[in-house]
């Protein structure tokens, strides 16, 4: 077949002067938009900086072994955070495996399993809302459903619930990305060898998502890690000298714990509230951390 | 069982030697619709046993969701629907009590991109099986060898089992994604234009691969390339706009085809 005849072009839409003229000011809008950027970035970071850096100044004195032992007391040089450490430790104990389990088996439903459909669209949409809902909102829900109808009282068990809840949303869906990032060649790949769609999802899907399933859970951990609003209402304890021995103890959690501090008149409390607020930073940041280890520990290409 | 019968179908093949062979799939008015798009209209095959059945036509003829429908892998496109029958050594796969897994263990499938498991080559290997219960690390470096060696890759791998699939080349990747079709023992393999992301030397390898292997295997294989049809194919089906235009033994499909259309498409003309 005979290429057609190229037509000469008489006509030109792009004028070379012009765009050597134009070229000069895209170039400063170029730079004033970077440097807009540049501000935004610089501004977190030197917020964040000078709120670290009071935090340290005022805290790391009263930071010690004692602290980290002691019970809190009236008195500011006794008094320690080791029942709100404690309280903390538990709770994220039995947080992780409560969402892992509910969180990653609804993802896996929704993405793996359940007919595309109009319903299956309005329970995401609605995950994600519920993502969205404050965070109080879940500390009354623990209230009444948790503490009240089910008589679990005002225990870690309560405690843990409530902010699993509170999690699973967030969980479900970062999940649900991990999920469906993984390529539809390797389920074709597998299913097309005669696997189930349960030994496809167990052996191919979910350690090629397993990074980002994790990453998700710890960045949903250790915000729940840091609420003080629905462990207020549902009853953690302000003050006491027992650190929880199980289930069904009672028990307070750093962010309480700083909250109290903070409400005391005396100085001495507000530097102990620092030293909390470092504690509850170094086990945020070491969790955080340990996200990222694991995403590029187990990550692999495509 | 299974294999001891396979082998003495083969012997017997062997003997007579040409048409009069038995059937893999027997196809019968097979109609197959995504959501309202009539793609398979009234498709009647008869594929025969260690053959290879090559199945050309242009894009959008409907030849991949053909071999798809085939392991039934077109079914994970939500909207699909069939109608007809085909019958996999005379039982059809639609029925409701044929389960997929047992058809896609003796029906595997190679595809048109290579999709190795991002896993090291001895696990992509060892995938299927393991997933049919081999458990026994003796076992499995059998089928592992055997395999690679059935792929022809076996020289070039032997010495890195243990390195990740992804570090081969993608001819290498293709040959792999072969040798662990072979390794759950099919007896159908479809390939869905296998070398069509292939340079022309992997491609060759891959054709070669594909004679060679047709004495232990009936390979159907989708392809948009008509000299490899002609080259590796014993029959050819030319399909268009989702009919089978005809169907007949490649040298008289290539060399004196019947109908205008096909005529049309092997010279050139369209397509």
């Amino acid at each position: 077949m005979a290429l057609p005849e190229k037509q000469p072009v008489d006509k030109k839409f792009i004028d070379p002067a012009a765009v050597k003229q134009s070229i000069s000011k895209r170039l400063v809008v170029n730079r004033f938009t970077k440097s807009i950027f540049l501000m935004g970035l610089l501004f977190g970071l030197v917020v964040l900086a000078v709120l670290i850096t009071g935090v340290l100044r005022d805290g790391i004195g009263y930071l010690s072994l004692d602290f980290l032992q002691n019970f809190p007391s009236r008195r500011p040089e006794r008094a320690g955070i080791y029942p709100a450490l404690m309280g903390s430790i538990w709770l994220m104990v039995m947080i992780i495996p409560m969402i892992f389990l509910i969180g990653v088996g609804s993802a896996i439903y929704l993405e793996e399993y359940a007919k595309k459909g109009r319903m299956t669209s309005f329970i995401e949409v609605n995950i994600s809302n519920l993502a969205g809902v404050p965070s109080i909102v879940f500390g009354l829900l623990g209230l009444t459903f948790f503490v009240r109808n089910m008589s679990l009282g005002s225990t870690l068990i309560s405690g843990a619930l409530t902010l699993g809840l509170m999690s699973l949303p967030v969980v479900i869906v970062s999940s649900q990305e991990a999920i469906r990032a993984v390529p539809q060649a390797m389920r074709h790949a597998s299913l097309a060898l005669g696997a189930s769609k349960w030994q496809t999802t167990y052996k191919v899907v979910l350690p090629a998502s397993l990074p980002g399933i994790i990453t998700g859970i710890i960045l949903s951990v250790s915000r729940a890690i840091g609420e003080t609003a629905p462990l207020i209402m549902v009853g953690a304890a302000i003050f006491i000298a027992r650190a929880p021995s199980g289930f069904f103890s009672e028990f307070t959690a750093l962010p309480i714990q700083i909250y109290n501090w903070t409400s005391r008149p005396q100085e001495e409390f507000q530097y102990l509230a620092s030293a909390g607020i470092i504690v509850l930073m170094v086990i945020l940041i070491a969790m955080n951390s340990v996200a990222i280890w694991i995403r590029n520990k187990y990550s692999k290409r495509y | 069982m299974d294999t001891k019968v396979t082998q003495l179908d083969k012997q017997e093949t062997l003997a007579t030697n040409g048409n009069d062979r038995p059937s893999v799939y027997k196809v019968n008015d097979l109609n197959l619709w995504y959501g309202d798009d009539h793609a398979l209209k009234d498709i009647n095959l008869d594929i025969k046993k260690n053959e290879v059945t090559a199945i050309i036509g242009p894009s959008g003829c409907g030849k991949s969701t053909f071999i798809k429908t085939l392991n039934r892998m077109v079914e994970l496109v939500p909207s699909v629907r069939t109608n007809g029958e085909i019958l996999y050594h005379d039982r059809n796969i639609f029925d409701k009590d044929y389960q997929v897994e047992e058809l896609r263990t003796s029906v595997g499938m190679v595809f048109q991109q290579p999709n190795p498991f991002p896993k090291s080559i001895y696990d992509n290997i060892a995938y299927g099986p393991r997933v049919h219960g081999v458990t026994s690390k003796k076992v499995l470096d059998e089928i592992i060898e055997r395999s690679l060696r059935g792929a022809a890759i076996w020289d070039e791998v032997k010495d890195r089992l243990n390195e990740n699939a992804y570090g081969l080349s993608g001819g290498q990747q293709q040959r792999l994604c072969i040798a662990r079709t072979l390794a759950i023992e099919p007896d159908v393999i479809l390939m869905d234009e296998p070398t069509s992301a292939l340079d022309p030397i992997s491609t060759l390898k891959v054709e070669e691969l594909v004679q060679e292997l047709k004495t232990d295997y009936s390979i159907i294989i989708v392809t948009h390339n008509m000299q490899q049809a002609a080259r590796v194919s014993d029959k050819t089906a030319f399909f268009l706009n989702g009919e089978v235009v005809e169907y007949d033994q490649t040298d008289r499909i290539f060399s004196n085809p019947s109908d205008k259309r096909t005529e049309d498409y092997i010279s050139g003309r369209f397509g």
